[in-house]
């Protein structure tokens, strides 16, 4: 169970509002996330806290192939993004970097910044704790639940190679 | 079966129908400065060896010359990797973007599965490849194992007829497109441009449309390869591949039309590409910088398009116009048409082949407060610098006309 408290935005958060290129010179997790959102919101950074998590609408990701982005979220504490729909480089990167995605298009209805959100991400239940309110989501398919479940797909393959060969 | 059921098909070995994930294996696989994120997680997996160099192109683009200490050091350990590991296919500063050297150097050819760690790995689909952008990590793993799953997608097949109006160009049949579907309204899908007007299409234009594919959240656009594919192809590669119309006859998911006679030139407004409106409803505003290149606009049809607007003219004083030829190949063949020297005596500044300004990287960054019009491919808030600057897309033409005016012009009326 994934339970964090809630920011909240809007449709088309594109990679550039997630991480600005200009900031892509240097990969260190820190410097990213010390920007992430920058654009969008500039308090976000410097008053994220660990398992918060992003609820946002439409297209959420949508530009460019950039990992960084993902990587900024997870970087800055963020436990998961629920959103309407996601950009499909976005979906592909942010469970490779082990940043859970949940797609849920009644979210951005059901919580208010602030509110907490709790995620069952095998289960497909995401709810809020104040209203009481839940909604059913299609969980991600299993494949990608065992990336998400070993931390992305670097920790992922590393367990997968030093179990050896598959019979 | 479609284009890309059959691509799919292929690559997997498998019966991909739409919906099926399959594991496919790869064709080719380009990665520019990023390739120092990819080689970090390839290390952190435990690879030890590339599945196949042959199939790796790496470049850097994006911040060439090196524009900071970071960017250098990530260049060097790039460099030191591709020399260390012999890849056959690393080119280094100065040959261009990696969407217009790949296919000038002949890496593509119709069909081929390609990934790339950069989002308008799409233009490959002008050449009638299954083309498409993916993320460093999952780069790595490519890297590794030459496989990677794909959801086999929908095909969208959008119908253009007709014949372009002067001054009209393959920018704005996209930006249109664009405007019209939204900008996730082809999520996922493979979208497939056919008809009379694609045909007439050069191959440089077919790539502004399957490059900005992606700014509607495709997966895949293509142009069906013909005879122009081929004729463009010939001195390019040796790999040999057959006109097969096979899919061309394979019922689509969906289907569009548009008639491209009557279209006047678009402008996609600022912070996003969906937001297009024809040129005369932004004519007049007044602009500080205009930029002509990038992946999407920096071949020579598109330098010479504007040199013909801006030939014997000074662009206009309170206008910085900056031109990014996309290549080596295009920068030299602009230059011994004099086209080169034409642009710089009305004004322009001639960068390196590269993507400097279109992403903010480096080279002509917008303060707060100004506005730019640019040939490139995204006006998203903060993308060429300051969150407060504003980006317009359009055409060379308009851009061009724009440079001289100092403002947001009509190419139909210069």
């Amino acid at each position: 169970m994934i339970r964090g408290r809630v920011w909240k935005y809007g449709d088309h958060i594109n990679t550039d509002l997630i991480i600005p290129g200009r900031y892509l010179d240097n990969y260190d997790l820190k410097h990213l996330a010390s920007h992430a959102m920058e654009d969008v919101d500039v308090h976000f950074a410097s008053e994220v806290h660990p398992g918060d998590i992003i609820i946002a609408g439409r297209n959420f990701g949508c530009g460019s192939s950039r990992e960084q982005a993902p990587l900024a979220l997870k970087a800055a504490g963020v436990a998961a993004v629920v959103v309407g729909s996601a950009a499909r480089i976005f979906y592909r990167n942010a469970i490779n970097v082990g940043l859970p995605i949940v797609i849920c298009p009644e979210a951005g209805r059901m919580f208010e910044p602030g509110d907490t959100a709790e995620i069952d991400l095998a289960g497909g239940t995401l709810r809020n704790t104040r209203t009481g309110e839940g909604a059913r989501f299609s969980p991600p398919p299993a494949f990608l639940l065992r990336i998400l479940e070993d931390g992305g797909l670097v920790p992922h393959l590393r367990n997968r190679m030093e179990a050896g060969p598959r019979q | 079966m479609t284009f890309a059921q059959k691509v799919l098909s292929r690559a997997s070995g498998e019966n991909a129908c739409t919906g099926d994930i399959v594991n496919a294996k790869v064709d080719l696989a380009m990665s520019h400065e990023n390739s120092a994120l990819v080689l970090r997680s390839f290390r952190e997996i435990g690879a030890r060896r590339i599945w196949d160099p042959r199939k790796v192109v790496l470049l850097f683009d994006h911040r060439i010359p090196a524009n900071t200490i970071k960017t250098a050091e990530g260049h060097k350990e790039v460099r030191t990797f591709a020399r260390t590991e012999q890849l056959p296919n690393f080119y280094d500063l100065g040959e261009g973007i990696c969407h217009q050297v790949l296919p000038e150097k002949g890496h593509v050819v119709p069909e081929m599965l390609v990934v790339g760690t950069d989002s308008h790995t799409t233009t490959y689909g002008a050449l009638g490849a299954f083309a498409t952008g993916i993320g460093a990590t999952e780069m790595a793993a490519v890297w590794a194992t030459g496989e990677i799953w794909m959801r086999v997608p929908e095909t969208m097949r959008i119908h253009l007829r007709g014949k372009l109006p002067p001054h009209v160009w393959s920018k704005d049949v996209i930006l249109h497109i664009i405007g019209s579907l939204g900008s996730d309204g082809a999520d996922y899908k493979c979208v497939e441009f056919v008809g009379d007007a694609v045909s007439r299409m050069s191959i440089a234009s077919r790539m502004v449309m399957s490059n900005m594919s992606i700014e509607m959240g495709a997966k895949v656009g293509i142009c069906y390869p013909d005879r122009k594919t081929q004729d463009w192809l010939a001195p390019r590669t040796d790999r040999r591949w057959v006109l097969d119309p096979s899919y061309q006859a394979a019922a689509a998911d969906e289907e569009l039309e548009m008639d491209v006679e009557e279209l006047e030139p678009q402008v996609a407004c600022p912070h996003t590409v969906d937001n297009v409106v024809p040129v005369t409803k932004v004519e007049g505003l007044k602009i500080d910088q205009a930029v002509l290149g990038s992946c999407t606009n920096g071949r020579l049809e598109d330098l010479a398009a504007a040199e013909g607007v801006l030939r014997g003219n000074k662009v206009s004083k309170d206008v910085r116009f900056i031109v990014v030829p996309a290549s080596r190949e295009v920068y030299i063949e602009a230059a011994e048409k004099g086209i080169l020297t034409s642009l710089a005596r009305s004004g322009a500044v001639i960068l390196n082949p590269g993507c400097g300004p279109c992403l903010g990287g480096h080279q002509g960054l917008l303060a707060a407060g100004e506005r730019c019009i640019s040939t490139t491919n995204r006006n998203f808030r903060g993308r060429m610098g300051s969150p407060d600057a504003e980006v317009y897309l359009a055409s060379p033409e308009t851009v061009a006309v724009s440079a001289l005016k100092g403002a947001i012009a009509d190419p139909r009326r210069p």
